[in-house]
């Protein structure tokens, strides 16, 4: 039984004794680590057949890689030479498995000697080291998605709570026209509107530019305010949408009438019970949306000329770079997927009756 | 909702209930009935229409308007571009004769380019938006239906699909099914690129919606009216023609209203990003791309497109919105 432990979420143990199904559709410890054991393992599994579609797709594009390390005039026996330092010589599933095996136990290279365990491999253009161009893009593009996210999610829920309480009053249709615009704008547009208006007309707002956290935060907020606001704009939309229908629908509830009934204040039944029922769908779209951003935020950055994976990315494929190409998909699927299970775990914890299967 | 609820009657819409004529109406006729009192629906409905006669009509209007959307006008007629390649009037060269000015550079006319643009977006969104939704709905209907391993398969298969960082892949892989075709060596036709971009959207656009109406079988499935089929020795087609999708049909609808804005904005996205539809085709995308060059000297150049995209979109959006309440009444918005 879950109410053995102590860190069980509150409500499952209120709610064991008493109902007639507590049992196993509580959530306990038990029931949460092989959860967590078969999706990472499911996880793992879609990693490898998007790494292996990426792979061998990749060489069925026309952009033949060792003609364009060699340069415009190639004579054969370099074209040969450069072949065969990109690897390309192998048979392809040979360099499949030794990419894969790259990753969990380094590499060895002729020309560029050992590359240490989480291995994804040499750019084909610059032969840097994939992993480590990554880790040099990665925080540009966790920023964006991180700030953008707090101010999204949280002006989301408010809007949505609002607009909820005061159903059709003036707040309420404010909400909705707005959340109607912000559903149906493009980045590329109401983003170069901005920096039209706010940077170059006005000088209101600064360049967008990334500048790290650790080196001076101020200057790390003002630099990406732009694509944060234009961000949340967007994203805004959905939650107020979704948050607004569920709290409707959680308020003409059984257990918040029954909360009402016993005298609760306002506030507290909207905080205690309403907002829990809301928050399992905001979850779920929040969960894809920050996957989707860390994974490729590829139109803003280009709108806003901000050098991160969506940018490394979106070079890879013009460079036909297969290492960088598959370095990039991989931590693109990577922050779908994972934040695909952190979803799942999290709905167990806010939603008691959710059952782990 | 804002009309006032007479009567608490039991389940049917109380404003249909009182009319005798609800009789014997099937769901087709009281959908229409009721998005015939929606004011929205029926604003969204007129938008998106004049988009659609717009995009029909664009050689009737070319004629009428009198201007052709190859013709590089400002490079035929001095006087029009400065030396830069921008327009010499104001407002990116606004006048009686360039209705929404000229483009910078080429020198086209922007009105004729937007209308135009506006069949190849809904062109290719139509028939992705097709596309998906018959993928879509065998996909969900034979997962939810025939269960068992096969609804494991698909159910894999929809999630590595929609694992897949989407937009990446489209611009990875548009030479690749191109090549498929087309020797590397030679010009690509403009539909093939049409026929590839239709093909990437679909192939990453049908898991979502098999995922939900995977679910709506799913829960179907064990309903009365589906074993009382069973039971009376129904053959798995008829059950899944007669009693399965007729109750899917408004899922179906509201979801490819919802897709057909979201395939225009993708091609647009695409486009934006230098894989979509390329030189000289007329196309929306292709003028935010180049718009977004422009812009600190002839922002003009990127409003048209952008607010005529925001209209569409808004209104597709509203439409979406009216149609799931005309067939739904219940449920509220």
């Amino acid at each position: 039984m879950a109410s053995r432990k102590d860190d069980t979420p509150r409500e499952a143990t209120a709610k064991g004794p008493s109902g007639p199904r507590s049992g196993p559709s509580h959530l306990g410890k038990q029931a949460m680590l092989p959860f967590i054991t078969r999706r990472t393992l499911g996880a793992a599994v879609t990693l490898l057949i998007i790494a292996a579609v990426t792979f061998f797709l990749f060489f069925a594009v026309p952009a033949d890689p060792a003609r364009l390390a060699c340069g415009k005039v190639c004579p054969p026996d370099l074209l040969e030479q450069a072949r065969h330092n990109l690897g390309l010589d192998q048979p392809l599933f040979a360099q499949f498995v030794a990419w894969l095996a790259g990753i969990f136990v380094g590499r060895d290279y002729e020309s560029l000697g050992h590359c240490p365990a989480p291995c994804l491999g040499y750019s084909f253009v610059n032969r840097e080291p994939v992993f480590e161009t990554i880790l040099d893009r990665l925080p540009v593009t966790v920023s964006l998605t991180i700030g953008a996210a707090v101010v999204f999610l949280v002006f989301g829920l408010a809007t949505g709570i609002v607009a909820a309480l005061r159903q059709g009053k003036p707040l309420d249709k404010i909400a909705s026209v707005a959340s109607l615009i912000g559903a149906s704008v493009q980045i590329y547009f109401i983003g170069t509107l901005a920096l039209y208006f706010l940077v170059y007309q006005n000088q209101i707002l600064q360049r967008p530019q990334y500048l790290p956290f650790t080196e001076n935060p101020i200057a790390w907020a003002s630099g990406l305010a732009l694509p944060w606001v234009v961000l949340a704009i967007i994203f805004t939309a959905n939650y107020t949408r979704m948050t607004r229908s569920t709290m409707v629908e959680q308020l003409s509830e059984d257990y918040v009438r029954t909360a009402r009934a016993k005298g609760m204040s306002g506030r507290s039944v909207v905080m205690r019970f309403a907002l829990r029922g809301t928050l399992t769908p905001i979850i779920t779209i929040f969960g894809v949306d920050l996957g989707t951003l860390i994974g490729g935020a590829i139109i803003t950055e280009t709108t806003f000329g901000l050098q991160g994976l969506g940018r490394l990315s979106i070079k890879a494929v013009w460079d036909s770079d297969l290492p960088l190409l598959m370095g990039t998909v991989l931590v693109a699927a990577g922050a779908i997927v994972f934040f695909n299970i952190v979803v799942d775990v999290l709905y167990a914890f806010i939603d008691p009756r959710v059952r782990l299967s | 909702m804002t009309i006032p609820a007479p009567v608490a009657s039991t389940s049917v819409e109380p404003l249909a209930a009182k009319t005798p004529e609800t009789v014997g109406r099937s769901p087709g006729q009281l959908m229409w009935l009721r998005f015939r009192r929606d004011p929205t629906g029926i604003v969204s409905a007129g938008v998106v229409i004049f988009f659609f006669l717009v995009a029909m009509l664009a050689p009737v209007i070319s004629w009428l308007y009198g201007r052709d959307p190859y013709i590089l006008y400002g490079q035929d007629t001095p006087g029009l571009l400065n030396d830069f390649g921008y327009p010499v009037l104001p407002n990116g060269g606004m006048s009686s004769d360039f209705w929404f000015g000229i483009e910078p550079g080429l020198g086209r006319d922007v009105f004729m380019q937007l209308v135009y643009g506006i069949r190849t977006s809904l062109l290719i969104a139509m028939a992705a938006t097709l596309l998906i939704s018959m993928i879509g709905i065998v996909m969900g209907i034979v997962a939810g239906y025939i269960g068992g391993k096969t609804d494991y398969f698909i159910g894999r298969l929809i999630d590595i699909v929609l694992s897949f960082p989407s937009t990446l892949f489209i611009i990875a892989f548009m030479p690749v099914v191109e090549n498929l075709f087309v020797d590397p060596s030679e010009e690509t036709p403009v539909w093939l690129r049409a026929v590839t971009l239709v093909t990437l959207l679909t192939a990453f656009g049908w898991a979502g919606i098999a995922r939900l109406l995977r679910g709506q079988v799913l829960s179907m499935r064990e309903r009365e009216f589906v074993e009382a089929a069973k039971v009376t020795g129904a053959s798995p087609a008829r059950i899944i023609f007669k009693e399965l999708l007729p109750n899917l049909w408004t899922p179906i609808l509201i979801q490819s209203t919802l897709l057909l804005p979201a395939m225009v904005t993708a091609e647009a996205a695409l486009s934006f990003l230098g894989v979509g539809m390329i030189e000289p085709i007329p196309d929306w995308g292709r003028m935010f791309l180049r718009g977004t060059e422009v812009y600190q000297n002839d922002i003009t150049y990127l409003i048209f497109p952008g607010a005529a995209l925001l209209i569409f979109v808004i209104a597709f959006n509203l439409l979406g919105d009216s149609v799931r309440d005309a067939f739904d009444p219940k449920l509220k918005r």
